[in-house]
């Protein structure tokens, strides 16, 4: 199976890059564009079926590598 | 006197690091390679140069902080080895949790290299005793990530505790207030964005680096 992770920072923490960009949105013209944020999407291939052996393990790649307590949060999707 | 510099693939101060430590211990450190398992028996201090380890992937310093020689070199500094980690450096010791606080993107998003006044904040450190009550030092600054984020209970913490040793006099990257060096709790684990490794030759960016490493190192001769 397959496991998406969504990695964001933190409400609170700032973020100059989504600044960056919602500020070159509207420079564009793009109206109604409010706050932006930039995350990561990290994909990672499982050699299992069992999704919540998959579930475990993924969480456990997330809080000790992939993201950072300290500014970011995380979720995990699952597919097959 | 044994001294140690860690190399990691895309460390690019490990030499400049090695220069400053033989310059005021008169013995050259030995150069660790990250894939070791373990540092030397016997480390007086440990340094973690600058540089971009395995290209910032991921977040500066996360890669980096997870190999193996890292595992050994968070127990010795639990231990009570000091360690100073500079820019990439800092980077790798707050990934490894042996730091407070993250180093984000610079709020300017631009890589900043200029020589950085700075405030020692506590004459009291391991790292700085030697700087006597002088306040006001330069050193070299160079780097993307360098912007200090903390949450503002830690922020209070740390600045209770002392911990904050060195401030920006003109905040180059947006760190939460001004913060440019903080040590750990017990004070032996010391981590900055400035470079004091490159402040050691009167010909080469100035001399106000060797007091730091007087400090630290002076004690163990």
């Amino acid at each position: 199976m397959k496991a998406r992770i969504h990695v964001f920072l933190k409400d609170g923490v700032l973020d100059p890059q989504g600044e960056a960009i919602s500020g070159s949105l509207k420079h564009l013209g793009f109206e109604g564009v409010g706050s932006v944020r930039q995350g990561k999407l990290i994909e990672v291939e499982l050699h299992t079926a069992d999704a919540e052996a998959a579930h475990d393990q993924v969480k456990a790649m997330c809080d000790k590598l992939l993201a950072n307590p300290v500014i970011e949060n995380y979720s995990i999707e699952l597919s097959a | 006197m044994k001294t140690a510099v860690i190399v990691f693939p895309g460390s690019n101060c490990d030499r400049d690091a090695a220069m400053a430590l033989e310059a005021v211990t008169g013995k050259a450190p030995l150069m660790v390679w990250h894939g070791d398992s373990q540092l030397p028996d016997g480390l007086d201090f440990i340094m973690v140069p600058g540089g971009f380890s395995y290209g910032d992937y991921l977040r500066s310093g996360a890669v980096a902080s997870r190999s193996p020689v890292m595992q050994d070199l968070v127990k010795k500094a639990e231990a009570g080895v000091p360690v100073l980690g500079v820019c990439n450096g800092f980077q790798i010791l707050t990934e490894a949790g042996l730091l407070p606080g993250a180093l984000m993107r610079n709020a300017g998003l631009r890589f900043v290299c200029e020589p950085a006044p700075l405030t020692i904040e506590n004459h009291n450190s391991a790292f700085t005793h030697a700087y006597g009550d002088r306040k006001d030092v330069v050193f070299p600054i160079a780097h993307h990530d360098g912007n200090f984020f903390a949450d503002q209970a830690t922020l209070d913490r740390i600045e209770g505790e002392g911990q904050v040793i060195l401030r920006y006099r003109k905040n180059p990257n947006g760190s939460m207030r001004d913060i440019a060096g903080v040590s750990n709790e017990k004070g032996n684990v010391l981590g900055m964005m400035p470079h004091p490794e490159r402040a050691i030759d009167a010909h080469h960016g100035g001399t106000d680096g060797l007091a730091l490493f007087e400090s630290i190192l002076g004690g163990l001769k």
